[in-house]
């Protein structure tokens, strides 16, 4: 029998892919202080050490207001950004779209330190608004992409027909439009809210004395006692990412089988 | 068929221009379209048939000209405000709404109580054949049911014109011609106005009270069907709508009543001036165009009423009812197409078979 090449390949890239993710449990729920084997016994104290931790608790504040408040913020300039690629036809689009779209592509600490200079040369203090500007920079051309497939999977007539009954521009958008790009929407909040979470660079060169979740982890790292709280921080991040990944895929199968469209694939 | 002498016009099209860019789509159309009428739009792919539709629609703006709806100018009204409602092509049916919110989704500003607007579905859905699929979801519809609720939804609104932009292009064969006669009849019962945009000149024939053929941009000829079909006016008219056969010929003579002919492989006749629709006067080489049903293969012991000739089967292509075949006639350069009926006591003929033929100069058309 031939050798296996392709399964031993699969397995050995799912290994290197996910075996990080399954220590964080394993080192969560260890008792022993030391991110070493062997394990020294089951332990929740690392998640009751979460509960107390007041600048642990701030900075998921912080990170999760930036967040919610990015997802939304790109994933309405998204939407203007798409219906205006996918339905009208003007002059420079072509170079304007690419434009919107260059962050994507290029090197955040850049963009960072770009911002950085913008930021203290109009004198905007530095701090939470500042990292949901760098933010909304870096995660719009994401929900531009995103969008832009739903808005361009939409037939034109529904748009005419609506308008053709009797509806407005305005609220053909609300009753045609809307419903039947939900999906991707949903998407894109999603997109937005993680992109942000866990961005670095941007929160550390804007953020000021603002600390966001992925900048106190770093923090914590000088100190190995700390480690294995942020274990445990860990573990519950992989959770909710999880939950939250699957509640979006739901909601997008369930949109697609409402409307009876081809199922083109999302994130699972 | 034919339009009511009293008829009163619905749409008046003056002069319409539309460009895009450097494009000319619509190079100034004419027409005037009567209430009631069954009006085809007819032509091939960007001839500007759509375009002339959706311009009735207000989804597009012409460049110059008027186009009125029931004496209004439609300048300047939007097509939210127009009397007038769609059949897309795509049908553009709701898929999130279910089939009664896509009927009903025109109601949505109309001041009556709900229960009259269920009532008010309920008719629509009736009408269309469809009652009892209310509550089915829009995208679980085959393409003829999706036909049906487009048409539903446009008609419960009651416009003043209907228009379906080539309503029935999806749909396969059989159910294409259960949709026509549907469509006639449900044309009849409502009494609106319909214009159909179509590239299938057998069902514009079938459906419509007058069609104007359009060739890039302009209208080549617009009359009823019987009419169009019997007197093109043009080769390129007479080549779009069914089968003509063309053979050169010369004008020997004209006069107020008569034309005198000299038709290659035929010979000398005289046709009516009405049978040369293009209009004007010329004398020398022209060409004379007959419907491959005007000839007729003539059986042992058949006499021809009219005029006979000579022809040899090129070939034979058998249709189940209907026979065709190409004919070389004795004395023309090249075969021309008859039609025959297949009834008891006509055998299919074979290749190369000589056969006498009979035609008519009553069903020649002069084209200059």
């Amino acid at each position: 029998m031939k050798f296996p090449w392709l399964r031993v390949y699969s397995w050995l890239y799912l290994v290197f892919l996910f075996a990080p993710v399954f220590l964080l449990p394993l080192f969560a729920f260890n008792a022993g202080t030391v991110i070493a084997f062997p394990l020294q016994g089951f332990s929740l104290k690392w998640f009751a050490a979460l509960l107390d931790n007041e600048s642990l608790h701030e900075a998921v504040r912080n990170s999760l207001t930036i967040a919610i408040t990015v997802s939304v913020v790109s994933t309405t300039l998204g939407i203007f950004a798409a219906r205006a690629a996918t339905r009208y036809d003007f002059r420079g689009k072509g170079p304007m779209i690419g434009l919107i779209m260059l962050p994507l592509v290029m090197p955040e600490v850049i963009l960072a330190v770009a911002l950085l200079v913008v930021f203290l040369q109009i004198a905007l203090p530095l701090g939470m608004l500042a990292i949901i500007l760098g933010h909304i920079l870096v995660c719009t051309p994401f929900c531009i992409a995103i969008l832009n497939g739903a808005f361009l999977s939409l037939d034109k007539s529904l748009e005419e027909a609506a308008y053709d009954l009797g509806e407005t521009r305005i609220s053909t958008f609300r009753l045609i439009i809307l419903p039947l790009v939900m999906p991707g929407i949903i998407s894109s909040l999603l997109i937005a809210f993680i992109i942000s979470l866990d961005e670095f660079i941007m929160a550390f060169f804007v953020g000021g004395t603002t600390v966001t979740l992925p900048i106190y982890i770093f923090s914590q790292l000088r100190f190995p006692a700390g480690l294995p709280v942020i274990m445990a921080l860990g573990t519950i991040l992989v959770c909710l990412s999880i939950l939250l990944l699957s509640i979006a895929e739901y909601v997008r199968r369930r949109g697609v089988a409402r409307t009876g469209a081809k199922d083109t694939g999302g994130f699972l | 068929m034919t339009a009511v002498p009293d008829a009163k016009p619905m749409i008046e099209i003056r002069d319409v221009h539309k460009y895009y860019g450097d494009y000319h789509a619509l190079r100034g159309i004419n027409a005037v379209i009567n209430a009631g009428e069954f009006f085809s739009l007819l032509g091939p792919s960007g001839c500007g048939k759509t375009t002339l539709l959706r311009t009735i629609a207000g989804f597009e703006d012409i460049s110059s000209g008027a186009i009125l709806i029931d004496g209004k100018d439609m300048h300047e009204v939007p097509a939210n405000r127009r009397p007038t409602n769609m059949v897309f092509q795509s049908y553009a049916i709701f898929p999130h709404l279910t089939v009664e919110q896509n009927v009903g989704f025109g109601l949505r500003k109309d001041p009556r109580s709900p229960a009259e607007k269920a009532k008010a579905v309920a008719e629509a859905l009736a009408m269309v054949g469809l009652t009892g699929f209310g509550t089915r979801a829009a995208h679980a519809l085959s393409g003829g049911q999706r036909q049906r609720v487009a048409l539903a939804r446009a008609l419960i609104l009651k416009p003043k014109v209907l228009l379906l932009d080539e309503p029935l292009s999806a749909l396969d064969k059989k159910m294409r011609e259960t949709m026509q006669e549907e469509l006639i009849k449900l044309q009849r019962q409502v009494g609106i106005t319909f214009i159909l945009v179509t590239h299938d000149q057998e069902e514009a024939l079938v459906m419509s009270d007058r069609i104007a053929v359009m060739f890039e941009g302009e209208i080549a000829q617009l009359d009823d069907p019987e009419t169009l079909y019997r007197r093109p006016n043009s080769r390129r008219v007479a080549e779009f709508i069914g089968v003509m056969n063309f053979v050169p010929g010369k004008v020997l003579s004209e006069t107020a009543g008569r034309i005198e002919l000299d038709v290659q492989g035929l010979g000398r006749c005289q046709i009516a001036p009405a049978q040369a629709p293009a209009g004007g006067r010329a004398t020398g080489e022209i060409s004379v165009g007959f419907r491959p049903e005007t000839l007729t293969i003539l059986y042992e012991g058949q006499a021809a009423s009219d005029r006979e000739c000579m022809g040899t089967i090129a070939e034979v292509v058998y249709f189940g009812d209907m026979t065709y075949y190409d004919v070389k006639l004795d004395g023309v350069d090249r075969p021309v197409r008859l039609s025959m009926r297949n009834v008891p006591g006509r055998p299919v003929l074979d290749l190369g078979v000589r056969t006498r033929i009979a035609w008519s100069p009553g069903a020649l058309v002069l084209f200059r």
